[in-house]
């Protein structure tokens, strides 16, 4: 776990309260978001499968907290908590779920791909590990218009990935490859210990040792403890700030634990629930919710109550967005999006364009 | 105006566009300081650097995905697989995310790529290096496919294919790497992808084909009787098919044969056929023929030619056609 190593107060105990408090505000938010999500799918509201975040929620916002808007991000299918960390309109994230065409992929991609192109956030990936390439790419992108078009300034891509993720063949070429060519991005393991039913000690080799796996390829790798959003932001931003100066790659195992299922249709016959509730026991957004009011003082319980009203409130009107939005329709949205020109006039090159505009995003 | 043939016409054409556009990069095993397995990236590190023609170990998940997320980042990448056959192991980052990008974010975001890969037989290599896999990438929506089997159309489909911001697959045959030299204007053209071209026009019935079979095809015309006349096409992008320019040749003559080099289950010719069928039923003379590989794994050399659609069997093709 990371630990400070000086007598010097941490990286969070220098950042004013309206940041922490921020932290506290964007946890809760993808809590109720995450809540209300599950119940939209227990009534068929929600198509296709699945996957909660509620539990892991420190992760996303503790490691988005220390990039700069315009660094890549990348991740999985568990993506919902990193596009409302991000950024995203809670709106277009529940829309998109619904199938709705004010969705962020017009409602046409469902819960497994978010993209939010403002945000600089390139999916959500239905493939265990396959984005971990792409990881590197969009950082040999950053590096490239840096050092060779002179343009733009040193970025960091973050790549997150489960930890059943680090088996994939996939991932190791990506780490080889980070390694070798100096590419500026950080693979996240998000270990929730559980590669849908497998534990990670059934799973992968060296499962309590998984930077040695990084240091294989060359690539700095650290712990930390995924479930205090201090420890996260204390250690990850100094790695950030490292990888984009030296524009290096870097490996965290962050340890979390989801508290749902794998997916909704999980039964979970392979952990208990009082393995379940011990993990509950150290809740990230509980623990950083009285921190601020018992040891900062700067939070009332009055506050934390009317802060999650708001949350609720907000994350039940996009709720009811969503549920009013219309449907994408057929002609205009069941051929198109697969190349720049719909068949059969295509047009081999000219500009990018957008696909039709979306009004959240 | 210089002479060349298809190694050198990629090559200056490469050499040309990276010139022009500082975004394309370059990626794969040995294309640096060795050029590449057929040379055909010979000299582009030593005029570009090693930032543009970057080498990568062998792993074509790792190129290919790289490829695709330095595409998504803003670049214009040009992965080079070695082989069609090391396409497999990267099969899931080109199908499964090239393919698909633009779809899964609606639009948002797109993968402006093209991947460069030697294709078919005809050299003496053994399976994996002799394959002629482009049915299977013509299947997932998403990609283009081209294939192009002269020096000219090469020059002009790779800038196609170059500025498209879409992914393509660009196959190049490589028993037609070095085996003639065709004039190849200096100045710049784009050949539209999805255009195929009439290599000879006529009257009594249509052959199709694409890549290096174009070839076996002209030697068989050569082997016919002087009164038989024959419209040979040369399909030159596999995806999308350029079926109004099959139609109108069909329409005409009333008889189609398909050749290609790919096995004959669910190759493009059945696609081809099909599509022909559905277009021209009422004025088919004869059912459809292809003259294909066989089912079975490409063979080593002894038996190549055996296994590849050569030129008698095209021939025999073209007279049991006409005979019907």
């Amino acid at each position: 776990m990371a630990q400070a190593t000086t007598d010097r107060p941490s990286l969070s105990s220098q950042l004013p309260d309206k940041t922490l408090t921020k932290w506290l505000y964007d946890m809760q938010l993808i809590r109720e978001f995450e809540t209300r999500t599950a119940q939209a799918y227990q009534q068929a509201k929600i198509g296709g499968f699945c996957h909660i975040y509620t539990g892991q929620e420190a992760c996303a916002v503790g490691t988005i907290a220390c990039l700069d808007a315009k660094d890549p991000v990348i991740t999985a299918y568990r993506d919902h908590g990193h596009a409302l960390a991000r950024g995203m309109d809670p709106k277009a994230c529940m829309a998109e779920m619904f199938g709705k065409l004010p969705g962020c992929a017009k409602g046409k991609g469902g819960s497994m791909h978010m993209f939010d192109k403002p945000n600089h956030l390139y999916g959500g990936h239905g493939i265990v590990g396959a984005q971990t390439p792409l990881g590197a790419g969009l950082a040999f992108a950053d590096r490239y218009r840096w050092e060779v078009l002179g343009k733009g300034s040193k970025q960091v891509s973050l790549c997150y990935l489960g930890d059943g993720a680090l088996n994939q063949g996939a991932f190791h070429e990506a780490q080889n490859l980070a390694g070798l060519l100096n590419l500026p991005v950080i693979y996240i393991v998000e270990n929730n210990g559980y590669s849908m039913g497998t534990s990670i000690e059934r799973g992968t080799t060296m499962a309590d040792q998984l930077t040695l796996k990084a240091k294989g390829y060359g690539i700095k790798g650290i712990e930390i403890d995924g479930m205090s959003i201090m420890d996260v932001y204390d250690a990850f931003k100094p790695l950030v700030d490292e990888c984009r100066d030296l524009q290096r790659p870097g490996f965290v195992d962050l340890k979390t634990y989801r508290y749902q299922g794998h997916s909704m249709s999980d039964p979970q016959k392979y952990r208990t629930k009082e393995e379940v509730e011990d993990a509950k026991e150290r809740d990230s957004i509980a623990n950083l919710a009285s921190h601020l009011m018992q040891e900062r003082g700067c939070l009332s319980e009055d506050d934390w109550k009317a802060m999650q009203k708001e949350i609720r409130d907000i994350v039940k009107e996009s709720v009811d967005f969503a549920e009013a939005a219309e449907a994408p329709s057929v002609e205009e949205e069941l051929y198109s999006d697969v190349f720049i020109h719909p068949l059969p006039n295509l047009s081999p090159s000219g500009a990018y364009t957008h696909g039709s505009k979306n009004p959240l995003l | 105006m210089a002479k060349m043939n298809l190694v050198q016409a990629i090559n200056s054409t490469l050499a040309y566009e990276m010139e022009r556009d500082p975004r394309v990069v370059i990626l794969g095993e040995d294309v640096g300081v060795n050029g590449g397995v057929f040379r055909v990236t010979d000299g582009l590190a030593a005029k570009f650097g090693n930032e543009r023609v970057q080498n990568t170990p062998l792993d074509e998940s790792g190129i290919m995905g790289i490829a695709i997320g330095l595409a998504l980042g803003g670049m214009i990448a040009v992965p080079e697989i070695q082989f069609e056959g090391f396409l497999g192991p990267a099969y899931d980052q080109l199908v499964n995310h090239a393919g698909r990008m633009r779809t899964r974010s609606r639009g948002r975001f797109t993968v402006p790529m093209t991947v460069r890969v030697p294709v078919g037989g005809g050299i003496h290599a053994p399976e994996l290096h002799s394959d002629s896999p482009e049915a299977i990438y013509s299947h997932h929506p998403g990609l283009k496919v081209v294939m192009p089997c002269t020096p000219y159309d090469a020059k002009g489909l790779l800038l196609s294919a170059l500025r498209d911001p879409d992914p393509v697959v660009f196959f190049e045959p490589k028993r037609v790497y070095r085996s003639f030299l065709e004039d190849v204007p200096e100045e710049e053209y784009l050949i539209p992808i999805g255009e195929a071209k009439v290599v000879s026009e006529g009257e009594d019935i249509t052959v199709v084909t694409w890549g290096a079979p174009v070839f076996q095809a002209l030697e068989a015309m050569d082997q016919l009787p002087d009164d038989v006349s024959v419209e040979l096409i040369d399909l030159r992008t596999c995806y999308p098919i350029d079926i109004d320019t099959i139609a109108a040749s069909v329409e005409k003559t009333g008889r189609c044969v398909i050749v290609h080099e790919a096995p004959k289950t669910a190759g493009l010719g059945a696609e081809i056929s099909a599509l022909v069928q559905e277009r021209c039923f009422l004025h088919l003379e004869a059912p459809v023929q292809r003259v294909t590989g066989f089912d079975t794994i490409m063979p080593y050399y002894k038996l190549e030619l055996e296994y590849l659609p050569e030129a008698p069997r095209i021939k025999k093709s073209i007279e049991e056609c006409l005979a019907y």
